[in-house]
């Protein structure tokens, strides 16, 4: 504690989740210590100073001790971040040392619009539900949307140890204990620890210490991106647990809310978080994929509903009841970045193949409803079944791991076993080149 | 003097100021931050307490910290070179900053002071000139821009001096005014405008009696928007509302076009700046860029800044349209606008109105979609602003206030349907919620008569009736099977199908399909009808589905083929068999 630092002791207020006293001189975002627990000031008004209280009030007398540290919340960042676990303060939670190097303040400026790359580069994962048909590039942010009880955390882990990536860096907020532990035993086995960095925040831990976390993450991904021009991929999850510790902040400052009981201004605290994902002019990118837990497969919900007007996209997870196995959804899954690089850095015939084994998949659909509604079904209907079983199996399945050209040529297996080339719609030049009688 | 100010309450970028003098609403001020100085506007007064929205973060910002009013309201500067910039809402330059990172208390120049333009007189010695009124022109681009009398100007001055032709920057005094005082008045190319008052200086504000044409047939057949209209498209994430706005804003015949990216993602942003400098103007043959102006407030960057950039926009277009000249403007997305509305609302606790939104979000709304419109100037020579906005509603529910107050003020209605898009029937513009209120004006209707054709209007509303009982017949399809229900349902339905596969769908990423000027689309639009008001006879429903599937085949190949080449030709001819 610095010296000259004045020292309070007397709170005027108390709620779950803030404190507040008369104070001077202070300014806003400032760090402050209240009965030795982490505060930030949220408001001053007057000599009145509102600091929210990072691990909660529980215990919190009138009489606490409160000492202003003069800064916003910052993260030591140096390259010995690498291989490391921290909690959502940036304190090593892994036993090791702490990080010597230079302190920034987190959730920085944003990136000057003008001198952002279009992204170019694929990213692929070996989930054909992803690369085939909802191509990743590096630079993009996009979420997975899943129901709780999807293994959203698994797909992700996979992801991310098989994305051609330089660094990895997972913020974890309200992970359940044996999820961290999955995550850190995964990234271990996967011998991939010395480019990994987690920020974690565990439900053993205080909810409202959840709204560092992705700012440490994004501080750390911005000085490897930046400064060492890497390609870094952040995973973070679970937003919706972060916006559930926004709306707990802004309901205990008396601040009005907007649907589905969320602060007005959810949207741009999502966009301040999401839009880091950037393309630099320099090789540098930082590349975003992030997990919103959703109630029943309610998108309508205002965490999904914001988050899926600001990233380029969505996975959506969900159980095929076909085959029995959990897909990605070709349907409402969408990366709006796969253009840039289907048929560019992949082979020609990648979009006239998806959007045909869509398709196809859909008149399976289609074709499903008219015998749930005890229609009779034609021979195109039945090969479609046949069809929509092989595809999700072999496609849409997130334990499949292979490459995109070998995923294009199972699409052309598929379809040269059921169909007939005109009712796959595809391009003669394509079909005379690719199709497999 | 300038009226001081001391900080006394900070809430995220909500500023309270003790101010020691007069402080108007609106007004700018500067506080300072240890040296840099961060622009703000007042909001609110109070007795001596004005509360201010600051443009940037107020991280690090301390109650006791000076202010500085500046005695204007936001403005922005208007003069050539604003075309082919990239600004954001407050109009700094983005070229021209230096670093990656957007600096706090960075403020750029929107014009090149040193440029030099080319300028030709129009005014002469003698002349009495009102404000608005032209003085010269400079060639920017291929775009004739006038000089002319400030906006603030107000009273009739006599021209004592007029720079000659030659080349000139900005700030070179262009013209001597003596005001009715007998005052000498200097003016420069550059002129300033507080961007939330509404440009006046013409003559009259006429209803829009042209339509635009954008080349996406789902607008200009079936909804057509009027030159000076307004418009706006909403529509849930995922249904393509900005493949829908980069069309138009490609397409559009228009000479200006602004695009204002107000709290959307900064990627779309970049697909502009990377490609619009490649595209080429399918009106002029020029590049787009040159046309077209960007304001840029992605939805990272300061909330408040986001309320201003539309309005930014907005100004930049009302001074064009006092050229004479066609403009466009696009605002992407009007939502985030508002919801920047209520997050100041909100923070200085006013009484919310519906969905925390500040009560008075309908009339600021209209307000605002008011500022467009056709123009008739002093000289009798017309401009338009013409506005689509999008609207990104919660949920995709469009009973929510934004859509709603949104719905009384713009007089075209694009509304995008997630179950169109699911089956990827782009545009996704929902056929039968969509409308246009201009083919109800007798104007227009008499204006596409004589460009289109007689009685145009009258078979865009038969094309939509044709869509409306093939809805009705797959309703009953669906509920009763196909062999439940009479043959003419089965015809009802395919026809309905007809249209909306060869007229409503269009391929915005085909280089022939994405742009079907007006004349090509009376042509299709008279041979689908055509189609559809012929009879036919079939032995069952799978033969009529064959039939009509053939037929929309031949059809949209007749799409993607050049308008009247041997291909086209050929299709046509091949359509004609089958239906005779």
């Amino acid at each position: 504690m610095k010296a000259y630092q004045r020292v309070y002791t007397k709170l005027e207020g108390i709620t779950k989740a803030t404190v507040s006293l008369r104070a001077k001189g202070v300014s806003n975002d400032e760090l402050a210590i209240v009965d030795g627990r982490l505060a930030q000031v949220v408001r001053t008004k007057g000599d009145v100073v509102t600091l929210q209280v990072f691990s909660g009030t529980e215990g919190i007398p009138t009489n606490a001790e409160v000492a202003f540290l003069g800064a916003p919340p910052t993260l030591k960042v140096s390259d010995q971040l690498s291989g490391r676990f921290f909690d959502a303060y940036g304190h090593p939670i892994d036993g090791g040392p702490e990080i010597d190097g230079e302190e920034r303040q987190i959730g920085g400026p944003s990136v000057n619009p003008y001198k952002r790359r279009q992204p170019s580069e694929l990213i692929p994962t070996g989930i054909a539900g992803i690369d085939l048909n909802n191509t990743l590039v590096s630079g993009q942010k996009i979420p997975f949307f899943a129901d709780p009880d999807q293994p959203y955390n698994q797909v992700m882990a996979d992801v991310a140890l098989r994305a051609d990536v330089d660094k990895i860096i997972l913020g974890g907020m309200g992970l359940s204990n044996d999820d961290y532990l999955f995550f850190k035993h995964s990234f271990e086995a996967a011998g991939a620890l010395d480019k990994i960095i987690c920020f974690i925040n565990t439900t053993e831990n205080p909810p409202v210490e959840r709204l560092l976390v992705p700012d440490m993450a994004l501080t750390a991904a911005e000085y490897f991106a930046v400064e060492k021009n890497e390609k870094v991929l952040v995973l973070l999850t679970d937003m919706t647990l972060y916006a559930d510790a926004l709306s707990i902040v802004s309901n205990r400052m008396d601040q009005i809310p907007s649907k589905d009981s969320m602060p007005g201004s959810l949207y741009s605290d999502l966009a301040k978080i999401y839009e880091k994902a950037v393309q630099l002019p320099t090789e540098g990118s930082i590349t975003i994929i992030a997990v919103t837990t959703l109630n029943d497969g309610d998108i309508t919900h205002a965490i999904p509903d914001n988050t899926g007007y600001i990233t380029e996209g969505q996975l959506f997870l969900r159980a095929d009841s076909d085959t029995g196995k959990v897909i990605i959804d070709p349907f409402r899954s969408l990366s709006r970045l796969k253009q840039l690089v289907q048929g560019k850095k992949t082979r020609e015939d990648h979009s006239q193949v998806m959007n045909a084994s869509v398709r196809l998949y859909a008149d399976a659909q289609n074709a499903k409803t008219k015998l749930e509604n005890g229609f009779d079904l034609s021979d195109y209907d039945h090969r479609c079944l046949a069809y929509a079983k092989d595809y999700a199996r072999e496609l849409l399945a997130i334990d499949v791991n292979i490459t995109i050209t070998e995923m294009l040529d199972t699409a052309w297996k598929l379809f040269g076993k059921y169909f007939t080339p005109a009712e796959t719609g595809i391009k003669q030049a394509l079909i005379d080149k690719y199709w497999v009688k | 003097m300038k009226t001081k100010g001391i900080v006394t309450g900070i809430v995220s970028n909500l500023v309270t100021v003790k101010v020691d003098g007069p402080v108007a609403e609106n007004e700018i001020c500067y506080i300072d931050l240890q040296g840099v100085k961060m622009m703000a506007e007042v909001i609110k007064v109070n007795g001596d307490t004005a509360s201010v929205q600051v443009f940037e973060s107020t991280r690090g910002l301390k109650n006791g910290d000076t202010v500085e009013f500046e005695g204007r309201m936001l403005e922005v500067q208007l003069g050539p070179g604003l075309l082919s910039s990239v600004y954001d809402g407050l109009q700094n330059n983005l070229a021209t900053m230096n670093e990656v990172f957007l600096q706090r208390g960075e403020y750029t120049d929107p014009l090149d002071r040193e440029k030099l333009w080319s300028f030709t007189p129009i005014a002469k010695v003698g002349d009495e000139v009102v404000a608005a009124d032209w003085l010269g022109e400079v060639k920017e681009g291929w775009l004739p821009h006038k000089i002319m009398v400030p906006f603030s100007f107000k009273g009739t001055y006599t021209v004592k001096r007029i720079a000659p032709a030659g080349e000139y920057k900005v700030d070179d005094e262009m013209a001597v005014l003596v005001n009715e005082e007998g005052e000498d008045v200097k003016v420069t190319m550059v002129q300033k405008w507080p961007v939330k008052v509404a440009v006046k200086g013409y003559k009259e504000k006429p209803r829009p009696s042209r339509i635009m044409e954008t080349g996406v047939r789902v607008i200009d057949t079936m909804n057509p928007i009027a030159e000076g209209g307004t418009g706006f498209i909403p529509g849930p994430f995922g249904c393509g509302k900005t493949v829908l706005q980069h069309a138009i804003a490609k397409q559009g015949d228009a000479d200006v076009i602004v695009m204002a990216a107000c709290g959307e993602r900064a990627n779309e942003v970049v697909e502009i700046f990377t490609e619009f400098p490649e595209l080429i103007d399918p009106h002029t043959g020029r590049h787009l860029m040159e046309r077209t102006t960007i304001i840029c407030n992605t939805s990272n960057m300061p909330v408040a800044a986001r309320e201003a950039s539309v309005y930014t926009a907005m100004t930049i277009c009302e001074y064009y349209r006092a050229m004479g000249l066609k403009c466009l403007l696009l605002a992407d997305s009007t939502s985030r606008w508002a919801q920047a509305l209520r997050e100041m609302s909100n923070r200085m606790e006013e009484l919310p109105g519906a969905d925390a939104f500040p009560v008075d979000l309908s009339a600021i709304i209209s307000n605002f979609y008011a500022r467009a419109g056709m123009v008739v100037l002093n000289n009798g020579e017309t401009g338009a602003v013409t506005f689509i906005g999008t609207v990104s509603p919660a949920g995709g529910n469009l009973k929510e206030p934004v859509t709603e107050s949104t719905k009384k003020a713009a007089r075209c209605f694009y509304a995008l349907e997630q179950n169109r898009a699911d089956q990827k029937r782009y545009p996704a513009v929902s056929p039968l919620d969509s409308y246009s209120k201009y083919l109800d004006y007798p104007e227009i209707r008499e204006y596409l008569d004589e460009t289109v054709e007689k009685g145009w209007a009258d078979k865009v509303l038969a094309a939509k009736n044709i869509i409306r009982r093939g809805k009705e017949a797959s309703e009953q399809i669906n509920i009763l099977g196909d062999d439940g229900v009479p043959m003419s349902y089965h015809i009802n339905f395919w026809k309905s199908e007809l249209v909306d596969f060869v007229i409503l769908q269009q391929d915005a990423f085909d280089a022939i399909d994405a742009l079907t000027p007006l004349e090509r689309q009376r042509f299709m639009l008279d041979l689908v009808l055509e189609i559809c008001q012929k009879d036919y006879e079939f032995e069952d429903f799978e033969k009529c589905r064959e039939f009509f599937k053939e037929l929309i085949n031949e059809l949209r190949q007749m799409n993607y083929s050049a308008f009247e080449s041997e291909q086209f030709s050929s299709y046509n001819e091949t359509v004609k068999k089958m239906i005779a």
